[in-house]
């Protein structure tokens, strides 16, 4: 990681003093992060392309102002979030955006759905394609304010610091939200996982592919 | 019957930070006793980790066809100078 960032940093200083091609080389290891965090906000595929362009050039634009103490993927995602929000704010309603900030707090059931007979779902039932098509439409589902922490955590695999300080959270919240998000999807997908195991009882050894 | 539902209950609350491994160490190992004889606590920990394992796998979330190619063409104009600050917006 250290070296990472080393290397991150040098392109970054000859970027600015002038090697500008570089950027492309700079940009390319995050494309895919700074697209699902803008998706994660604008929830429309051609509109998150177009944001997601649109921050990778502000960001190049910009990249005179970072500062080296920070993490450039944080920053990078902080710009994308900027982006994202700002669509947002042009397509919604004041009205529903004060909804969005309810979200939080209102008290749901955030608990898991159990399943006993999970372990006898066979590893080829993750490869399927119906599971992650189902997967996508859970979390397309989530709400707003779980779906932005869902996506940095677990897709772009932040840390919950970085994904708190990319959204401008506390850690707290952040925990919060990662762990109702987890768990509306856990209830989600298991009614279809249920319908992929096959019916076979009295096999009750720890999954190994788990982790 | 009571005291094991209340445990479960415990053990669901802290499953998503058990998973980040940012539980303390006395939490942890309760967790971990429960979980020794606990049949569903044990599945609802699988069935989430799976969920995650699914979710940072690249093809489960995939990138429009050609984004990077559109993306690196439009940042080349930008950084060219024939794409100004406020554009067609």
């Amino acid at each position: 990681m250290q070296t990472k960032g080393k290397k991150e940093a040098e392109l970054i200083a000859r970027i600015v003093g002038g090697e500008r091609e570089l950027f492309h080389e700079l940009i390319r290891p995050y494309e895919r992060m700074v697209y699902l965090t803008v998706f994660s906000i604008v929830k429309n595929e051609a509109e998150a392309e177009d944001a997601a362009q649109e921050a990778v050039i502000n960001t190049y634009r910009h990249l005179g102002s970072f500062r080296a103490e920070a993490k450039f993927s944080t920053w990078l995602t902080a710009i994308a979030i900027n982006e994202g929000r700002k669509r947002l704010r042009r397509a919604k309603s004041a009205a529903e955006d004060s909804i969005e900030e309810q979200t939080e707090e209102k008290e749901g059931d955030y608990t898991p759905a159990p399943l006993t007979d999970w372990r006898e779902i066979p590893l080829e039932a993750l490869e399927r394609k119906e599971l992650r098509e189902a997967l996508r439409k859970a979390v397309a589902e989530l709400p707003d304010a779980y779906r932005q922490v869902f996506t940095l955590r677990d897709l772009e695999e932040l840390n919950i610091e970085e994904t708190a300080q990319a959204l401008g959270l506390n850690t707290g919240v952040v925990k919060v939200r990662l762990h109702r998000a987890r768990m509306m999807l856990q209830k989600r997908l298991i009614p279809f996982l249920k319908d992929m195991a096959p019916k076979r009882k009295g096999f009750f050894g720890r999954a190994q592919w788990a982790l | 019957m009571g005291t094991v539902k209340l445990e479960c209950k415990h053990v669901w609350e802290h499953i998503s930070e058990y998973i980040d491994n940012t539980v303390d160490a006395q939490l942890r190992e309760d967790i971990e006793r429960h979980l020794e004889h606990c049949e569903i606590c044990s599945a609802i920990l699988d069935s989430t980790r799976n969920i995650l394992i699914l979710t940072a796998d690249d093809r489960t979330f995939e990138l429009p066809v050609g984004y990077s190619e559109r993306l690196h063409e439009r940042l080349a104009k930008a950084m060219n100078g024939s794409e100004r600050e406020t554009d067609n917006r």
